[in-house]
């Protein structure tokens, strides 16, 4: 049965179950996928998809509670179904190899990285002991690790994530497995690192013959990178064939949607720019702020008329999250001044700060931790009218139900509880708690990052509506430019504590001045199929 | 696990015979602290001289003492007075505690420092020296043993309460809070304070246990109630005398108070396992 038409693995009607309190999930249904040898091929869904269930039930590692139901898993000729953990532990590593999803946590913490990748080697006895610290070195080099004598000397903690992903990389290559796994093997890495690391596990797959798996949920990084991709939603693959016809002319109505979404691929303007106003909402001149004597933020201006939506765009320790938080007076700035509508508040502390509160609000990141899990939505909605003693205990639970409605949530959910919602919705609750004041101003940090893309696009058109209805003025921090073309007027290129480029949104992404702007572009997903 | 249905608590149950047993002894113990007439008719106070030293029977489960008293009636008698003074310690210990901690945690900087390095300080010193020392200096009584046991016990509670305080405060709901203009007492009270006191109630169950044996301890020393006033520690010191020829005197009050604190700690675990979802 080894043939290449046969395919290194093929999966034929896969069925998975999870068993959970409240009774069995199934995650997968009548899947069907075939990898060839030295093959890229993507699965693409959004959470709950039943991609990365799919990935793990080919290495035998389902989480506790989830078994193989049905079908069957063939690799290179063999039938892993049903294998005992001693024959996985034979495909593991040599066979397949896994990259994980995050990389902050698959590493040991208290173990040199080197050790770790030389683990391989000594269970699969492919290095002699004497060798194995030369070997580990030489499979970080490969992995793409800079300097990696000394790195392999070094502890997860002392790497950035991509560092950590690459030594991630050279664990799974170490067994020279024949295919590899890649689970989300970039989505918490800067697009300039995700985009390096990519090339390089391409580079290596086609170097060395492997075939690659790549379970990811962005669609422009499967459309870069397979030849074959299979779209999975609810257990099912949907859709799937050769990436060129898959995304060129989906048949599937799932499919299109996922198009519509990826903001790489649309990349359609949410709403007619505005033109810059004389009405000054937020000025900020030479902010500075230093951590640990590292500059965070370092000498940045910028000013935000009445209406419009600046964005500030970088990668992770760019400072754009400190700028905004100084901004909004939950950091004090070294140097430089805050104005808010023509008054300074640098140096507004305690009383004085809360009052102006009422006129800026803030929404984080991370809809998970952002919401008080023993509140009630009604409770948590509320919350800011209740501290400035807005109204009766009446009249903000009437306000309450008036402004989940506003963001689209039923009015039923105002006694249920964060944990009882989906992240879109969890993300649309401290939207609305951010609108009860009314306020002018809302600082918006990646609000959109943590979520699924077709989640992120209703979110994304929620905040154009709402801005277009109250008339607020939005600071929008992202990491994605592809996102800043959907929304923003204006747009702050920041990098390392610097704004680098600053200007209107569409002259800024048209015809960028600063290298570190182009790097940005070139570096985001699908790029490469829409210029095809 | 609130969606549990009676049935599946009952095999819960079913299969930790020791956690039922656990709660069934802090259920006899608390009916004896109200209403010890229920357990026995016999005076703990009066004793029958002609019945003096008399070894366990049906008419004495727990045998007499040295005036002819019955000890079982003179344990279920002590029952109330044992047990105030263990709630009593453990208030003490948590309330004290946990504002310190709360404090200390919350306002950071130089307080914390300070709190923290006299908590340090405090933590030195052996629990039973230091409740010693305090109890002299309060002055003898059941009340005073309770509060001199509460607070050499306040250190471990303070600990804890700052380390929940310091990771819910780092929490981004903590600064969405503030972010909306929440002034710092909303904050504490509705945010940081119901998100990081579960562990700390755990702890208060799990210290009931220590709590028993210190306030035991320390009135088998004869610094509790004053005589004939019964207490379970004074009872099993005022055996002492007799142990080679009335060993019930001590044995009986003795397995009581071990009873007490086998029982509150296994169901202190039982709901520290629960919290943790174990």
């Amino acid at each position: 049965m080894t043939g290449v038409s046969a395919g290194l693995l093929r999966i034929d009607g896969l069925d998975v179950t999870y068993r959970t309190r409240t009774g069995p999930v199934r995650a997968v249904r009548g899947v069907d996928l075939t990898v060839h040898p030295g093959q890229i091929v993507a699965v693409v869904g959004e959470s709950g998809s039943g991609k990365s269930t799919t990935a793990h039930a080919a290495i035998g590692l389902l989480p506790a509670g989830g078994r193989v139901e049905a079908g069957s898993i063939t690799f290179d000729g063999r039938d892993l179904t049903g294998l005992s953990e001693k024959g996985w532990r034979s495909v593991r590593g040599t066979g397949i190899a896994l990259v994980p999803q995050d990389p902050t946590v698959s590493l040991d913490p208290v173990r040199r990285v080197g050790e770790q990748v030389a683990e391989v080697l000594r269970i699969h006895r492919l290095a002699p002991r004497a060798r194995l610290a030369a070997e580990a070195v030489e499979l970080l080099r490969r992995a793409g690790v800079d300097r990696p004598g000394q790195r392999a000397r070094q502890y997860p903690h002392q790497l950035s994530g991509g560092l950590r992903q690459r030594v991630l990389i050279a664990i799974a290559l170490a067994g020279e497995p024949r295919l590899i796994i890649a689970d989300e093997p970039t989505s918490a890495l800067d697009v300039t690192v995700q985009r390096a690391i990519l090339d390089h596990l391409q580079e290596l797959a086609a170097e060395s013959g492997t075939a690659v798996l790549l379970i990811t949920h962005d669609l422009g990084v499967a459309a870069d990178r397979a030849a074959h991709v299979a779209v999975m939603s609810g257990g099912t693959v949907v859709e799937q064939g050769p990436t060129r016809e898959v995304l060129g002319a989906p048949a599937h109505a799932y499919t299109r949607d996922l198009l519509a979404a990826a903001p790489a691929l649309a990349g359609e303007p949410l709403r007619p720019r505005r033109p810059a106003g004389t009405d000054v909402l937020l000025a900020v001149t030479g902010l500075r702020r230093s951590f640990d004597g590292t500059a965070a933020v370092d000498d940045v201006s910028f000013t935000l008329t009445r209406g419009r939506t600046l964005a500030l765009v970088g990668e992770s320790g760019s400072g754009k999250t400190t700028t905004a938080r100084m901004a909004v007076g939950l950091e004090t700035p070294d140097a430089g001044t805050v104005t808010f509508d023509g008054e300074d508040i640098t140096a507004a502390r305690g009383e004085r700060l809360r009052a102006l509160r009422r006129r800026f609000q803030l929404v984080h990141q991370n809809p998970y931790a952002s919401l008080n899990p023993r509140m009630t939505l009604g409770d948590i909605v509320a919350e800011p009218l209740r501290a400035f003693g807005v109204g009766d205990r009446a009249s903000r639970r009437e306000r309450a139900a008036e402004l989940l409605e506003q963001v689209a949530l039923p009015v039923s959910a105002l006694r249920r509880r964060p944990v009882e919602l989906s992240g879109g919705q969890r993300q649309r609750v401290a939207i609305a708690r951010a609108l009860a004041l009314n306020p002018d101003l809302v600082v918006l940090d990646e609000p959109v990052s943590a979520l699924d893309v077709s989640v992120q696009a209703q979110i994304l058109r929620l905040l154009v509506r709402l801005q277009q209805e109250h008339g607020l003025t939005y600071l929008f921090i992202t990491h994605d430019l592809a996102v800043v073309r959907q929304v923003a007027d204006e747009v702050g290129v920041m990098r390392r504590g610097r704004l680098v480029e600053s200007g209107p949104t569409d002259a800024v992404l048209t015809d960028p001045s600063a290298e570190h702007t182009r790097e940005l572009l070139a570096a985001i997903p699908g790029t490469r199929v829409t210029a095809s | 696990m609130p969606d549990l249905s009676v049935r599946d608590t009952g095999l819960h149950l079913l299969r930790r015979p020791g956690l039922v047993l656990s709660g069934v002894v802090i259920a006899l113990v608390l009916l004896a602290a109200v209403a010890p007439a229920l357990f026995t008719g016999q005076d703990p106070i009066a004793g029958v001289p002609a019945e003096r030293l008399r070894g366990p029977s049906p008419s004495h489960l727990f045998g007499t003492d040295e005036t002819g008293r019955d000890v079982f009636a003179r344990v279920v008698h002590g029952a109330a007075l044992s047990l105030r003074a263990t709630v009593i310690a453990v208030l003490v210990a948590l309330v004290s505690g946990a504002a310190l901690g709360l404090l200390a945690g919350f306002r950071g900087g130089w307080l914390d420092s300070v709190v923290m390095r006299v908590i340090d300080v405090v933590q030195a010193v052996p629990a039973i020296l230091l409740s010693l020392a305090l109890v002299t200096a309060l002055g003898f009584g059941t009340t005073n043993v309770a509060i001199a046991v509460g607070v050499s016990n306040l250190a471990a509670f303070a600990r804890l309460m700052r380390a929940e305080v310091l990771r819910v405060r780092s929490g981004a709901f903590v600064e969405a809070a503030r972010a909306s203009g929440v002034r710092w007492s909303g904050v504490l009270g509705r945010h940081v304070l119901p998100n990081a006191l579960g562990p700390v109630l755990v702890l208060a169950t799990l210290t009931f246990g220590t709590a028993v044996l210190e306030v035991s301890a320390l009135s088998f020393l004869g610094f509790g109630a004053t005589p004939p006033t019964p207490e379970w520690g004074a009872l099993v010191a005022g055996g002492r005398g007799f142990l080679a020829t009335a060993w019930w005197m001590t044995t009986f009050p003795g397995l009581t108070v071990a009873a007490v604190v086998l029982a509150t700690n296994r169901l202190g675990r039982a709901l520290d396992g629960e919290r943790s979802g174990r």
